[in-house]
């Protein structure tokens, strides 16, 4: 073959392929659409990834499926923990299909980089996932929300409850980088608000998988409550190793941060007795029972609050869209701020104009496998933390959007 | 040494090939400069980004025949650089990149002296030790903001002039770097000084024995190495507006090499042709979810099993077969 004919061929064939590539912009009149940008196969894809497009889905459906006229069309990404990635998706998602909305976003590092591209393009993101304060603080966005839980929420909230109990001495075991720290410094907070002290903590590297050394420093220091701060395996591995040591017999352990499908990977038997917080329980109430019950048809788990999370921000997106008449996202917004959140999760949500949606939250005690009585049955909520208390107070935020 | 095997000839053989080769240029040029209006310009930048970062490593695997497993770290680090340098200290996005070029170089040169002290498979776990070093240095270090990374980093002007805001005009810009740091690149390895690294690469005591001073050669090409990374790593904090773990990390080191040997190790487009390939798979295909890391694995068993010379090695050794030469 002549090298000029092969030369043709391939102007040809990148002619062909270009010619398939989009190319339309899309207008205001294009039907509104709903990214999922989650981790759909890395250590977050449990809580939030399949599950999270599921709830999505079902908030579509249980909206009606359309909006101004046109059917409501969903898109989801795997940001595969890379914010790189992440902030590639979200970018052609506005830039070339006209996704109005994302939501999810698990992994800080992706939350805060689509959130800093949503506010500059002008586009909604509703964080129904990840820890860091960041979001509603320095970087905090007049087009963000962070809907489910933050650092503050977790570690405050379970510090706050177990401290007015009269709990002094604390022991903190935490993960070494920004996240452990976070809720390790959030949780000291609200400790010396009730006179309670750190009396000793140890950290950890990611990914460890050998405890005892912070355990039996944790179990000699006499503390009286043992905190963890940590996600994931970690977790997992550490509370099975606490339960070896038996530690909770005559300490008290309370994880800053856990999910119900947390507790259902480390099992009753090594869960037991520890005290967390969380947005949302499946078994809380019968519309929350009802709405897992079908979500478990689908995925074969219960929900997490960030599946919940997602379910109840498209809702509200959606409401406020229909309300508002238009996907302006100005006019979008200020419904949405406009409208208290009463939705089968959450009662009197309110979006703050730092970007924090406060709403209570639950403090929980883990059941014992006698206490179990079913499949997923592993809470007992003992106590409802009111939104006003359970945020980072207004007057603290570094948020520069509140006015002063 | 007049052929080096799976090396594109540093001049063509005859003089109607000289005029297909520029037909070819010419038209990759027009596709290049015409990309960004039909594809995502970001997704092009992304490309371009790691196909400079991939010759980078080209220039040490391919001919100097350096595996590193280490070079996440100069690309990570420069972005750190650049995005410090831009963000809190507010430098201009020329002066950001040159910050972080810099940085490379200088780690490149003292981390190079050091791992070149052995070889083999020894070179390569010292590089892989330095990486993880190196990124645990920055999920702690409070400049580089952690797990959370240097986030909403500004575009801004170019020579105070270009708004790189535009997608466009960047693309152009980040066209015109890879172009440089690959021009460099070709220009290195088509020189005596490239000749050497190959010598040095087919048979270490012959070129010792010949007087050339072997490891200041292996430390000059990994200098250089690291500086090309950084180059992409600190243009592509530009494009992304942010720094973060993921390019310090090992996984990264070891995508870079993924692509090099898709490409075609030890061919001047190969990195080019592994990297689109590779980077277009990531954003393609990212609804797949786990099978995407399947997919990638077998890419890589074929590669290594059925065209070892990676894609563009294969095309060159077919079209070399096809003139008989």
């Amino acid at each position: 073959m002549s090298r000029l004919g092969l030369l043709l061929r391939a102007g040809c064939a990148a002619l062909a392929i270009a010619s398939a590539a989009p190319a339309a912009e899309a207008g205001p009149d294009d039907p509104v659409k709903i990214g999922v940008l989650t981790d759909m196969s890395g250590p977050y894809s449990d809580v939030g990834g399949p599950g999270s497009v599921e709830a999505v889905k079902m908030a579509i459906e249980d909206f009606g499926g359309s909006t101004l006229g046109k059917p409501v069309v969903i898109v989801s990404g795997d940001h595969q923990n890379k914010a790189d990635i992440g902030s590639n998706i979200a970018r052609k998602w506005f830039d070339v299909d006209g996704v109005d909305m994302v939501t999810d976003l698990t992994n800080s590092a992706v939350a805060l980089a689509v959130q800093a591209l949503a506010k500059d393009q002008k586009k909604i993101n509703l964080v129904s996932s990840t820890h860091t304060t960041e979001l509603t603080n320095k970087a905090c966005s007049p087009y963000g929300v962070h809907w489910t839980f933050d650092a503050y929420a977790l570690s405050a909230g379970t510090a706050g409850a177990v401290a007015r109990e009269g709990a002094k001495k604390w022991y903190f075991i935490s993960a070494d980088y920004t996240f452990g720290r976070n809720l390790e410094e959030n949780a000291e907070k609200i400790l010396a608000k009730y006179g309670a002290q750190t009396i000793g903590k140890s950290r950890h590297p990611l990914n460890n998988s050998d405890f005892s050394s912070n355990l039996l420093q944790a179990q000699a220091s006499g503390a009286d409550v043992i905190a963890v701060a940590n996600t994931g395996n970690d977790l997992s591995n550490l509370m099975k190793q606490a339960a070896e040591f038996q530690i909770g017999k005559s300490q008290k352990l309370v994880m800053l941060s856990a999910f119900v499908t947390d507790i259902h990977a480390m099992g009753l038997d090594n869960a037991k007795g520890s005290v967390l917080t969380e947005a949302f329980y499946w078994n809380r109430d019968a519309d929350s029972r009802k709405w897992s019950e079908r979500f478990f048809k689908k995925m074969g788990k219960m929900p997490t609050m960030i599946q919940a999370g997602s379910y109840s921000a498209t809702l509200h997106y959606l409401a406020a869209v229909n309300a508002a008449g238009s996907k302006d996202a100005d006019k979008v917004m200020q419904k949405m701020r406009d409208t208290p959140i009463n939705d089968i999760f959450w009662k009197n949500g309110r979006i703050r104009e730092d970007g924090v949606m406060t709403h209570d939250m639950l403090l929980i005690q883990v059941k014992s496998p006698e206490q179990s009585k079913e499949p997923w049955d592993y809470y007992d909520v003992v106590g409802v933390i009111p939104g006003e208390q359970a945020f980072q107070p207004l007057s603290e935020s570094a948020c520069p959007l509140i006015k002063r | 040494m007049s052929k080096i095997p799976g090396a594109l000839p540093a001049r063509p053989a005859g003089s109607s090939l000289g005029v297909s080769r520029g037909l070819i240029l010419v038209a990759v040029a027009a596709a290049l400069l015409a990309a960004p209006f039909v594809f995502y310009p970001v997704m092009l930048m992304k490309v371009l980004c790691f196909a400079l970062f991939a010759t980078a490593v080209n220039l040490l695997l391919g001919y100097a025949g350096l595996l590193s497993f280490g070079h996440a770290m100069y690309f990570g680090g420069a972005a750190y650089v650049c995005a410090y340098a831009r963000k809190e200290l507010g430098w201009t996005p020329e002066a950001s990149i040159l910050a972080g070029v810099a940085f490379s170089a200088v780690f490149g040169l003292l981390t190079g002296l050091l791992s070149i002290r052995r070889s083999g498979i020894y070179f390569a776990m010292v590089t892989l030790a330095l990486g993880q070093l190196f990124y645990f240095l920055c999920l702690q270090s409070p400049a580089t903001g952690g797990e959370d990374g240097i986030q909403s980093v500004p575009r801004g002007l170019l020579f105070g002039a270009l708004d790189l805001e535009n997608n466009v005009t960047l693309y152009y810009f980040v066209l015109a770097v890879t172009g440089f740091g690959m021009l460099a690149a070709y220009r290195a390895i088509n020189s005596p000084f490239g000749q050497i690294l190959t010598a040095i690469r087919e048979n270490e005591p012959r070129a010792i024995s010949l007087g050339y001073r072997v490891a200041w050669f292996k430390a000059l090409a990994f200098t250089l190495s690291a500086a090309l990374a950084g180059l992409a790593g600190a243009t592509k904090v530009l494009v992304f507006q942010l720094a973060s773990l993921t390019d310090v990390s090992a996984p990264m080191s070891g995508e870079v090499v993924l692509m090099t040997l898709v490409g075609g190790m030890g061919t001047v487009l190969g990195p080019v042709v592994g990297a689109a390939i590779i980077v277009s798979m990531q954003n393609y295909l990212a609804d797949v979810g786990e099978w995407l890391i399947v997919i990638q694995g077998l890419i890589f068993i074929a590669t290594v099993s059925l065209f070892r010379r990676g894609v563009v090695g294969e095309i060159a050794a077919r079209l070399r077969r096809g003139r008989g030469t």
